[in-house]
């Protein structure tokens, strides 16, 4: 189920203002690739237009190619309602629905696509939730309310609600740039058992976080001051920070950036 | 110098920064004292509204040879004084939930449109119209209903009598435009405002970061309204509802107007008239005796006791779920 992603020639815009500049890249199936960057580089806005989140924002909008296997993301004719369906993704704040209980949060997703058997809801809900590595914490208070929990369970149960759906592609944006430590590790632990399902591919501003859980790593930078973002390099995770290709790159995993 | 103590020195150590400090406190105890007067003021108000209410109607009630509660009837100035506010109640609580039914789906439509639907231009503008329909006066209401809306109506009323006179509601021996249908109608629209500016901006507080989730799953549009915003917004969608329920029991002008005449109990809601505690208290307050006034004060009473327990059921509503949220 995990598919390919291939981008070409990718530009996006807020109003008249591009923020991403001619970005092409492949990312493999069953896989985690790292995006790394200074802040407002591109990286979150580039992986927002991988599963079309990017445009809901009002005057947002995107040139080029994405395609998932063999279809165009931004194809005539498809619907990005559908596109989210298959590119799940968890955002940098966890953000359960307040309103509901853990169980309602996991299914959410399921009940949009029409799953209604009870016997099947309560199946998925465990399996995602063991996938998410939070089933044993939370199955005797599944009823309890999601916004409940601590943040590193939220954003776990935030994970658990992505891949309830099973995904072909999970973006992950910052998943723990609002977490402690320990929350960290646990959803580390999570993405690298994912990988074997699913295509992953996660914004991080933690370089040792990327060393750890990825196996391709992309750079974004600003092309100038004022200039749009744009991707440096991309390469295996070993090489980008061992032997990188360019020197910006270096520089900056190395701390002598700017 | 010496017997200098640690916070004489250590406001001086700050100097000028120290002095702001203190003068913050000063703000703060202001505000705090003006705060709690507010609200003690609310409650003395609140409290001495109901005892006024109570010491006026206190002679009337004494006087009442009928039952105060259950009678239909209202002479409280005849010799032997009889009345009772059963019409009334009925009157008043049939109108104003009946508006709200009319009005809140409407009300919750619009903001929804205005914040969801519309484009941004259009929303603005909308919005700005539906809060100027809650400046329009209640009086303008009331002529409006009566000399446009009324005459309409009565080829509604005739034509929902003779079609649909087989649903008990629209049925009756009489029909007319002065009824309680017409009165709810004009009711809603004057509640739609106030319903409709409050849900829109529960919906606006709606955090961006729910909406997102939901359309990250691959929501619809009115996916992610049911999903994220709806239920965010119940509870604001409750209160102003009662707000909009409150203000329908309330209202005087517009229903007298539209009603005119009074008239017995009747579920059908095309016959002619129909009365209200509010009403009834502006049409016959002014020629009232000694007994009549008190007899109207007690029927403001029961009013004043119906909109408390509306927002307290209201309040029971919205406190039920309070753990979500």
């Amino acid at each position: 189920m995990a598919k390919r992603i291939e981008v070409s020639g990718l530009n996006a815009y807020y109003g008249k203002t591009r923020a991403i500049e001619d970005i092409s890249m492949t990312i493999e199936p069953r896989s985690v690739t790292a995006f790394i960057g200074p802040s407002g580089c591109g990286k979150s806005t580039f992986l927002r237009t991988l599963n079309r989140m990017h445009e809901v924002i009002p005057g947002a909008r995107v040139e080029g190619k994405v395609l998932l296997d063999e279809t165009d993301l931004y194809g005539p004719g498809v619907d990005p309602v559908a596109v989210r369906r298959v590119v799940g993704m968890v955002f940098q704040r966890p953000n359960p629905f307040p309103t509901m209980s853990i169980y309602e949060n996991v299914v959410a997703g399921l009940k949009l696509n029409g799953v209604r058997r009870k016997a099947q809801l309560d199946e998925i809900v465990e399996k995602s939730l063991r996938g998410a590595n939070l089933w044993n914490e939370v199955k005797d208070r599944l009823g309890r309310p999601g916004a409940g929990l601590s943040g590193g369970q939220q954003q776990r149960l935030c994970i658990a609600r992505a891949i309830a759906v099973e995904p072909q592609v999970l973006l992950m944006d910052e998943p723990c740039s609002a977490l402690d430590p320990i929350s960290t590790l646990a959803v580390e632990d999570l993405i690298a058992g994912l990988k074997d399902q699913y295509t992953i591919v996660i914004v991080t501003h933690n370089m040792q976080q990327a060393a750890r859980v990825s196996d391709r790593t992309a750079f974004f930078n600003l092309a100038g001051p004022g200039k749009p973002g744009r991707m440096v390099e991309i390469d295996d995770t070993n090489k980008i920070f061992t032997n990188p290709g360019e020197k910006a790159t270096e520089d900056y995993i190395t701390g002598r950036f700017g | 110098m010496t017997s200098e103590t640690l916070e004489q020195g250590a406001t001086r150590a700050l100097g000028g920064r120290a002095r702001k400090m203190s003068t913050g406190r000063t703000g703060d105890r202001l505000f705090g004292l003006s705060a709690k007067g507010s609200g003690i003021l609310l409650l003395a108000v609140m409290a001495a509204i109901a005892v006024f209410l109570i010491v006026k109607a206190l002679p009337a009630l004494r006087a009442d040879k009928a039952n105060f509660l259950t009678s239909q009837e209202w002479n409280p100035d005849a010799a032997q004084s009889r009345f009772g506010i059963a019409q009334l109640t009925f009157g008043t609580v049939l109108s104003s939930l009946l508006a709200l039914i009319l009005a809140t789906p409407v009300a919750v439509g619009i903001a929804l449109f205005i914040g969801f639907y519309a484009p941004r231009r259009l929303a603005d503008g909308l919005g700005y119209v539906v809060d100027l329909l809650a400046a329009v006066p209640s009086i303008v209401y009331g002529l409006w209903g009566l000399q446009f809306f009324v005459p309409k109506m009565n080829g509604v009323a005739t034509f929902l009598h003779d079609d649909f006179g087989w649903i008990p509601l629209f049925g009756g021996d009489t029909v007319g435009g002065q009824c309680i249908l017409t009165a709810s109608i004009v009711l809603a629209i004057m509640i739609l405002p106030i319903i409709s500016s409050i849900t829109r901006e529960v919906f606006l507080q709606v955090p961006r970061a729910n909406v997102e989730a939901a359309l990250a799953l691959g929501a619809t549009r009115w996916e992610v309204i049911r999903m994220a915003v709806l239920p965010f917004g119940r509870s604001g969608m409750i209160s102003a509802s009662m707000l909009g329920l409150g203000r329908a029991l309330g209202e005087t002008i517009a229903v007298a107007l539209v009603l005119g005449t009074a008239s017995g109990i009747s579920l059908h809601l095309l016959k002619p008239g129909g009365n209200t505690f509010a009403a009834n208290i502006a049409n016959t307050f002014a020629m009232a005796g000694k007994i009549g006034q008190s007899a109207l004060i007690a029927s403001g009473l029961v009013l004043f006791v119906i909109t408390l327990l509306v927002n307290m059921a209201a309040r029971a509503v919205i406190a039920r779920r309070k753990e979500f949220v």
